[in-house]
């Protein structure tokens, strides 16, 4: 909404991922370094973040490119989220990237060192057409050197408009794994409930045997790839929140105006957060030149 | 006296040892090579990678990220055009995150001509890697500067790109030019570090009593003082550069070269010194010619010295053709050789305006 009344440039994000990848940041071990858990995402992981705790007024200001973002001072696009502090590695927009560089975090926890945290890395069913992802496969399997790296698979059909059987000739992509003797699992990311059980069984493993694990997760994608597309509501896509609400009330744990008030109420917090940042300065011109180079190394602390 | 890549493998000792390095790692730079060139031969911290260069990059980016101190190698430069966009991504996390992260890891590979490595050993890789902003960019042309440039790489909190130029890697130094603490005698340090030929499984290096050397990142060193021209270059070409200008000495033309040592940033002080002085500029480098790093370096100075020059000044680089042939003609045809770079400073110290 707040793209089509001109409050940004572009949006891009996670409608139809929430029954996964909040229950993935409801799992995940929040911290610091290598004795928590590194987060190598996409631009759909708007609901991780919004499980762990990340203020979702922080999305819109980056939405708003204004110098309060946090991720990023105005700098990249929405849903590029960077948060050190809880081992965020920053989102980048060329897909697949992120499995060769989350190769290493997991590298640092590999077995031997006494890391307690895992890497985790995620990436959409059409990236795994680029090589990257096959790097992933190879690296994190090599016998003797296994690395403790939980990759997941949103699997929404789609690689902006180009349809799963274009590129994929497997059913699953979570089959590739088995050629490299990686542990995988097939979920039904519209369902939570599914979703938190494989992914805690995932993660347990990763986590005791110190080995790699794919998680392909089937998800919607409920307004297109992005802006770009116009972000508008597809057709014969599950909505896993709609889907939960009446799970909840078949079970009598939530009754429909129950539901609509809790929907309300969101709606309402995040519109009036929309008002609030209205008027948040952009970054200054001349902060271009800030941040080129590191004056002190923050993420090894100065040797 | 140490060649250069026994220089850069005490370097490499002498990161691990006590500059936190924690992953010294590429093809083939593990036991039981060491380096196709010999650089990790005897290194504890050294390891075999999949054959994959942009799993190379990104595993440095990762163990940096975690806050190790990773030194990667990518075995020929030649093959790391694959990765550029990663290395844009090591270049760019620290701004992207707006200061929240820093990416501490050195990238090393060996460039350039001159070892009869035909059209894929034989790449420059100095255009490609200024064009990319984030990264330091380092080439040393002695042992000394070798040695003192990676330390203080390593140390560094932000990528840095370690240009080996492939055709000094076996150069000795010259006297004086000692690194601080290696032993008089090189071939009493090469049996102390170099692995014997043959099955080395059983055997150990000893390292000499290395003192650290830091040679500043950004800082060039004039290399041979001189008044009517001004060389400016890096790597192979620099002692090429001053061979040419030892030469064109007795009939009178006393040129200056400087040698950059680090491609970014830039040390315009002592590029701008020595244009005051000497009114003559010739770069010389062996990346091909059209959007050549030189020619950057040529636009500034027009820019901001102009009134100071007495000559338009030159750019000696590779030939803007697709490869670098195998046999001699086509090679010493393709890149700066002595003779041509002795010629263009010639022709640069006869010009008045």
């Amino acid at each position: 909404m707040m793209y089509k009344q001109g409050d940004g440039f572009f949006w891009i994000g996670g409608p139809g991922e929430e029954a996964f990848s909040v229950p993935l940041g409801l799992l995940v071990d929040k911290g610091e370094g290598v004795d928590h858990d590194y987060l190598h995402l996409h631009y759909r992981s708007s609901g991780t973040l919004l499980a762990m705790g990340a203020d979702p007024i922080d999305s819109l200001r980056q939405m708003r490119n204004s110098v309060t973002d946090p991720y990023s001072k105005g700098r990249n696009f929405t849903s590029h989220f960077s948060i050190r502090a809880w081992n965020v590695v920053p989102v980048t927009s060329p897909i697949a990237v992120q499995f060769a560089i989350a190769l290493g975090t997991a590298h640092a926890q590999r077995a031997g060192t006494g890391a307690k945290g895992i890497t985790i890395v995620q990436g959409g069913d059409a990236g795994t057409a680029e090589g990257d992802f096959a790097t992933a496969l190879v690296w994190a399997s090599r016998r003797g050197h296994e690395l403790p790296l939980l990759m997941i698979v949103a699997n929404n059909r789609y690689g902006i408009s180009t349809p799963f059987a274009g590129q994929h000739a497997y059913d699953q992509i979570a089959e590739r794994g088995k050629a490299f003797r990686i542990q995988t699992a097939v979920v039904d990311g519209n369902d939570p409930e599914a979703s938190y059980t494989a992914l805690k069984a995932a993660m347990d493993y990763v986590r005791t045997e110190r080995k790699p694990y794919l998680v392909e997760t089937m998800v919607s994608r409920l307004r297109g790839h992005s802006s770009a597309s116009g972000a508008n509501p597809a057709d014969g896509e599950v909505d896993c929140l709609e889907r939960f609400e009446r799970v909840l009330e078949e079970r009598k744990l939530l009754t429909r105006s129950q539901a609509d008030q809790l929907r309300e109420r969101y709606t309402n917090e995040l519109l009036e957060a929309a008002r609030r940042i209205r008027n948040e300065p952009h970054p200054a011109a001349d902060t271009i030149w800030d941040h080129v180079f590191a004056d002190k190394n923050l993420v090894g602390g100065d040797r | 006296m140490a060649t250069m890549i026994q220089a850069i493998r005490m370097a490499l000792h002498v990161g691990e040892t006590r500059l936190g390095v924690t992953d010294i790692f590429g093809e083939d730079v593990g036991p039981p090579l060491g380096g196709v060139f010999t650089g990790t031969q005897g290194l504890t911290t050294a390891w075999n990678s999949p054959l994959d260069e942009r799993g190379i990059v990104g595993m440095a980016i990762g163990l940096a990220l975690a806050g190790k101190s990773p030194v990667a190698e990518i075995q020929f430069c030649d093959y790391a055009f694959n990765t550029i966009d990663l290395l844009k991504i090591a270049g760019n996390l620290h701004w992207q995150s707006a200061g929240d992260w820093n990416v501490p890891m050195v990238l090393m590979t060996p460039v350039g001509a001159g070892i009869r490595g035909s059209i894929y050993h034989s790449h420059s890789f100095d255009a490609q890697a200024t064009r990319i902003p984030g990264w330091k960019i380092v080439m040393p042309s002695t042992p000394r500067d070798a040695y003192g440039l990676m330390l203080s790489a390593i140390k560094d909190p932000n990528p840095v790109m370690y240009l080996m130029p492939k055709a000094l890697l076996r150069v000795k130094a010259r006297p004086g030019e000692q690194l601080p603490g290696e032993p008089p005698d090189d071939k009493r340090l090469a049996s102390m570090i170099d692995a014997p030929v043959g099955d080395r499984s059983a055997w150990k290096p000893q390292w000499p009593d290395l003192e650290e050397l830091y040679i500043p990142i950004g800082e060039a060193a004039v290399v041979r003082p001189g008044t009517r021209v001004t060389v400016i270059t890096y790597g192979r070409n620099v002692p090429m550069a001053v061979a040419a200008a030892d030469d064109l000495a007795a009939s009178g033309v006393d040129a200056e070269v400087i040698d950059l040592r680090s491609l970014y940033p830039i040390d315009w002080d002592t590029i701008t010194a020595s244009v005051k002085k000497t009114n003559r500029v010739l770069c010389v480098n062996e990346d091909t010619e059209v959007t050549n790093f030189g020619e950057h370096l040529i636009r500034k100075i027009v820019e901001n010295l102009f009134y100071e020059l007495h000559a338009p000044p030159k750019l000696l680089a590779g030939a803007h053709v697709p490869g670098i042939g195998l046999a001699d003609n086509l090679e010493a045809a393709s890149v700066p050789q002595k003779d041509t770079i002795r010629a263009a400073i010639a022709e640069l110290a006869a010009h008045e305006p």
